[in-house]
């Protein structure tokens, strides 16, 4: 009796492991296994492949735009966040800013990337409307299709996505600590910095964290945008597979995700070990 | 218990029996009923109409399979849309075309992938690096028009040929910018964010071509590709480059006024772009052609014989003709008087020999490209 009691939640959880095995498990073995392969046999060709200039050009490319949209995102959807939380719960404009965040914290993809050729493309409407009122050409050399582009369309899903990741931690400040703290005689400012940001600090971090791995595995935005050069490691690896002038790349492409996965799992750990150290006081 | 066992035991092998005789029994069937009048060859092994009994019994046999599968063909690309709608129209078969705007490497992606079931292409077009490099996947079949294809053009046990070709052009809005005679005339001030390249050429291979064209005119050749690399790096930083995929509807609405691309996909953009001219840069011929070959694991094996049939046919290649692309049988159509004068005279007029490259020299142009090329747009 007491041992099929115990049984019965892990049953329950088969599914949840099927998926798991099926979804995140076997890719990345596949992954591993691929990156460390060459013709069928194992080789290092492909892993020596990633120091390459063009290869490591393409990862610092990732890093910044990843690292620059997260922090880009945590700043401003942090400080949208606060305003929505100032704000009273029924009010019109807390609700507004947050379905709209809930719908674009999702828009990516052909339909991202589209609506922002037809705004600030060749022909653009707002580009269109600039040359001819104050005759100022803001498409330039094309930069929306190359690395700047892809920040600014980025950084329109990782402010929304930022609002709801972390309304939740903001919500979770009591306005009675205020009170508490500004009745003991501590200033507003002092509230803030000994306080309030002290306690939101691992949750921002997570949260920047978050962003970061947002944008390094987004994929669909970037390919629907960009069509001349790999910039970024998702594209690089979108030509190792599907290159019809470039062939027997497959494994290279593997050994790119591998890195992806490395990357990854080193900026998680870097997480855990800040939000260990920030947090200790808090418990 | 043991007598129950054994009769579990039973209905398991009862049933595993059925499931594979249920597995079993269509292949048997669908191999009966493409064996053809003469009863030789099945319709995954003929290697010509012949192997059927004839035309008449190829086409009986296509039909009842009653379906093609095609992959990577976009309706503006040679014409491929009129193509699949004259053979819909002349043969009982529904063709489904998958991903049009797929690369060549993906098609073969597709019939790895797909392979063994229904949805698998059955025929290819395929730029030469990748045809050239997945011959153990197509089968040879040898057209009724066969013997009019250049040897050139061919693969002498007809594993794949080559079905249209071009020459790299240069297309432009005379509306927009000024007349382009030569190459460097796009590096002047009137190109500004104005020219485009039909894809990434590390990996499309039509772009490809275009830094290849770019090179012979700048002195390069098909074993030197770096000039054409040299040139569009100018090009970028005069300010010239446009980093945008063109596309008959950025072509249309202005956004890529001038485009480096096979000349039978420029071409096919004037009926709608009055204004838009093309040019084949006098000194910097580059050719190319696709290749047409039938998937071994087709799943209408006499289906794709037959679209090859129509391909090759005075039909279908006046048809690729009209959608501006040179078809392989041009030449002898042209003595026998069954090709269409007026579309073959429009073709733009190409001066100097034209440079094909060889398999090897792709490959290390192609070296070159993709330690090299991010160098010029990033």
């Amino acid at each position: 009796m007491s041992r099929r009691a115990a049984l019965t939640p892990s049953l329950a959880l088969l599914p949840f492991f099927g998926y798991l095995t099926v979804f995140l498990l076997v890719p990345t073995i596949t992954v591993v296994v691929g990156a460390f392969q060459e013709g069928g046999s194992f080789s290092l060709t492909n892993i020596e492949a990633l120091f390459s200039p063009v290869a490591l050009r393409t990862l610092r490319n990732s890093i910044v735009l990843s690292a620059s949209t997260a922090v880009i995102g945590a700043v401003f959807g942090s400080l949208l966040t606060y305003l929505v939380v100032s704000a009273p719960p029924t009010s019109v404009f807390r609700r507004v800013v947050m379905s709209v965040a809930g719908v674009l914290a999702q828009f990516g993809g052909v339909t991202l990337a589209f609506a922002f050729i037809a705004t600030l493309g060749f022909s653009g409407v707002i580009t269109e409307l600039l040359r001819s009122t104050v005759g100022v050409d803001i498409f330039g050399r094309g930069w929306l299709f190359d690395l700047p582009g892809l920040v600014l369309v980025y950084t329109y899903f990782q402010i929304p996505l930022m609002v709801i990741v972390f309304l939740p931690a903001l919500e979770g400040l009591r306005p009675q600590w205020r009170e508490a703290a500004l009745s003991m005689g501590a200033t507003n400012r002092k509230y803030w910095t000994e306080i309030a940001i002290p306690i939101l600090t691992p949750a921002f971090l997570g949260a920047t964290l978050l962003l970061f791995a947002n944008a390094f595995a987004a994929y669909a935005t970037a390919a629907a945008l960009i069509s001349q050069g790999n910039p970024i490691v998702p594209l690089l690896i979108r030509a190792g597979l599907i290159s019809e002038v470039l062939l027997g790349r497959e494994n290279f492409a593997f050994a790119l995700a591998f890195e992806m996965i490395v990357v990854v799992a080193l900026v998680m750990a870097a997480y855990a070990l800040l939000v260990k150290r920030t947090s200790r006081w808090l418990q | 218990m043991s007598r129950r066992l054994h009769q579990l035991i039973g209905a398991v092998v009862g049933l595993s029996a059925l499931v594979l005789a249920g597995c079993a029994a269509p292949t048997e069937d669908s191999n009966d009923a493409t064996t053809t009048a003469g009863g030789a060859v099945s319709a995954t092994q003929a290697t010509s109409a012949e192997d059927f009994g004839g035309m008449e019994e190829l086409v009986a046999a296509a039909e009842a399979e009653g379906k093609l599968n095609i992959i990577a063909l976009p309706p503006d690309w040679a014409n491929y849309g009129e193509i699949i709608d004259a053979f819909q129209a002349t043969y009982d078969i529904v063709i489904d075309s998958a991903q049009p705007d797929a690369s060549s490497q993906e098609e073969i992606n597709a019939a790895d992938q797909l392979a063994g079931t229904d949805r698998a292409p059955d025929v290819f077009d395929l730029g030469q690096s990748v045809a050239l490099a997945n011959t153990d996947m197509f089968a040879p079949y040898k057209v009724e028009t066969w013997d009019t294809i250049p040897d050139v053009f061919k693969d002498p046990d007809g594993v794949w040929v080559n079905d249209y070709g071009g020459f790299m052009s240069i297309g432009y809005d005379s509306a927009k910018v000024p007349a382009i005679t030569a190459l460097d005339d796009l590096l002047g001030e009137g190109f500004r964010g104005m020219v485009a390249l039909n894809g990434d050429p590390t990996q499309a291979g039509a772009a490809f071509s275009g830094v290849m064209m770019a090179s012979i005119a700048r002195g390069g050749s098909a074993d030197d590709i770096a000039p054409g690399v040299a040139f569009f790096k100018e090009l970028n930083d005069a300010g010239n480059f446009l980093p945008v995929d063109p596309t008959p509807a950025t072509i249309e609405s202005g956004q890529t006024p001038v485009v480096i691309d096979w000349d039978y996909l420029n071409a096919s953009l004037a009926k709608n772009l009055p204004t838009w001219t093309v040019v084949v840069p006098e000194n910097a011929t580059v050719a190319g052609y696709y290749f047409q070959a039938i998937n071994t694991d087709a799943p209408h094996p006499a289906a794709a014989r037959l679209w090859q049939e129509f391909l090759f046919s005075d039909e279908g290649q006046n048809l690729w003709l009209k959608g501006g692309a040179r078809p392989v049988r041009a030449d002898a159509m042209a003595e026998a008087g069954t090709i269409d004068q007026g579309l073959f005279d429009a073709l733009p007029v190409v001066a100097g020999d034209p440079v094909i490259p060889t398999p090897d020299q792709t490959a290390t142009a192609a070296a070159y490209l993709a330690e090299n090329w991010a160098m010029v747009v990033g």
